[in-house]
């Protein structure tokens, strides 16, 4: 139980965040930039499809990936506030990014030593693909906090947004520490120094500013989601729900 | 020379890819990049990700000389009764492993 649990928690992550970003598609800065967007959100929504595919198998009452994606209301979603915020501009968009993808690099990098077959497997395919997201992301926070005027303020601006969102990737529970003592599941606690450290070194570089510590907001994986979960899923839902069963 | 590209379009890059070791790099496309790391992310995104090759290279447009259309005569015209320049009279030997 703990362990769907688990598993939901990561496939939503990617689920939701993938959607944001395919909000993209069409909306690029330039086109080499608009699809590499298309495939960043199609890597992650392939995990996804593998980590809710693996949740319905250890849940046991016979839900596929694609049942738990469309069937699901907003509060039995169990993914971080960060990832369903909305897309923004560019460089809110990229500011996300570049959080997630260096705490997803240190994350999965320990979650390809998973006691779980599967799940081991699943982190070994996303590394490589997160460690590619990571370094895209990495570039444009260079560029755009060590860009013009607008696109540094832009940039400090998304950072300064989202700092509060940030605590939720590192929180833990009892679910989570029960299979982390398991050898199934990874200590998110402690990939906070790691990430810490890289996010840093790349705002000294990019000559943008840490945010102070503040208020932080959490509730994503009990299901108490920001207003803009429901939008995101009405829009993601509509045509499975329209037409259950359908192929194509 | 005239030039119609407005300034505000990001200079351009000309992207070669490896199929596999071994074989020469060919060119594949161009990109739009500021720098050399970006051209090579943009090249990945799009000319890399259906498995086409191990390995990348990005030059800039600007640092390759072609050809022009009225060097057509005057540099290939003058092979085209050469045969002889073609290795196909040469008999290879036996025991030679003929690629």
């Amino acid at each position: 139980m703990s362990l769907s649990a688990y598993l939901l928690r990561l496939g939503d992550d990617r689920l939701i965040l993938g959607h944001r970003l395919s909000e993209w598609c069409g909306h690029g800065p330039i086109l080499e930039e608009d699809i590499a967007l298309a495939n960043i959100a199609l890597d992650l929504i392939g995990q996804a499809n593998l980590l809710l595919e693996l949740a319905g198998k250890e849940e046991g009452q016979g839900r596929t990936a694609d049942a738990l994606a469309y069937f699901r209301e907003a509060v039995e979603f169990r993914n971080a506030l960060m990832m369903e915020l909305p897309r923004g501009d560019f460089a809110f968009t990229t500011t996300r990014q570049f959080l997630v993808s260096v705490f997803e690099v240190l994350h999965l990098e320990r979650l390809q030593a998973s006691k779980h077959h599967d799940l081991a497997g699943m982190a070994a395919k996303a590394f490589k693909e997160t460690r590619y997201h990571a370094r895209h992301s990495v570039d444009w926070m260079l560029k755009l906090g060590d860009g013009t005027a607008e696109s540094h303020d832009r940039a400090q601006a998304a950072l300064d947004e989202l700092w509060r969102f940030t605590a939720e990737l590192f929180e833990s529970d009892d679910i989570e520490r029960q299979i982390v003592a398991e050898g199934i599941a990874v200590d998110r606690e402690a990939l906070r120094a790691p990430w810490l450290a890289e996010i840093t070194r790349v705002l000294t570089a990019a000559t943008l500013k840490l945010p102070d510590g503040g208020f932080m907001q959490r509730g994503g994986r009990e299901g108490r989601h920001t207003e803009h979960l429901g939008h995101l899923l009405a829009e993601m839902q509509i045509v499975a729900r329209s037409y259950p069963g359908a192929e194509w | 020379m005239s030039n119609n590209t407005p300034d505000t379009e990001w200079p351009l890059w000309e992207v070669f890819i490896q199929p596999k070791p071994g074989a020469p790099h060919e060119h594949c496309g161009s990109v739009h990049a500021v720098d050399a790391e970006q051209a090579l992310l943009n090249a990945r995104d799009v000319y890399a990700r259906r498995n086409e090759g191990i390995h990348l290279w990005v030059v800039p447009t600007q640092s390759i000389t072609g050809s022009t259309p009225d060097d057509v005569g005057p540099f290939f015209d003058p092979a085209n009764d050469k045969a002889y320049r073609h290795p196909q009279f040469y008999k290879t030997p036996k025991g030679v492993k003929v690629y």
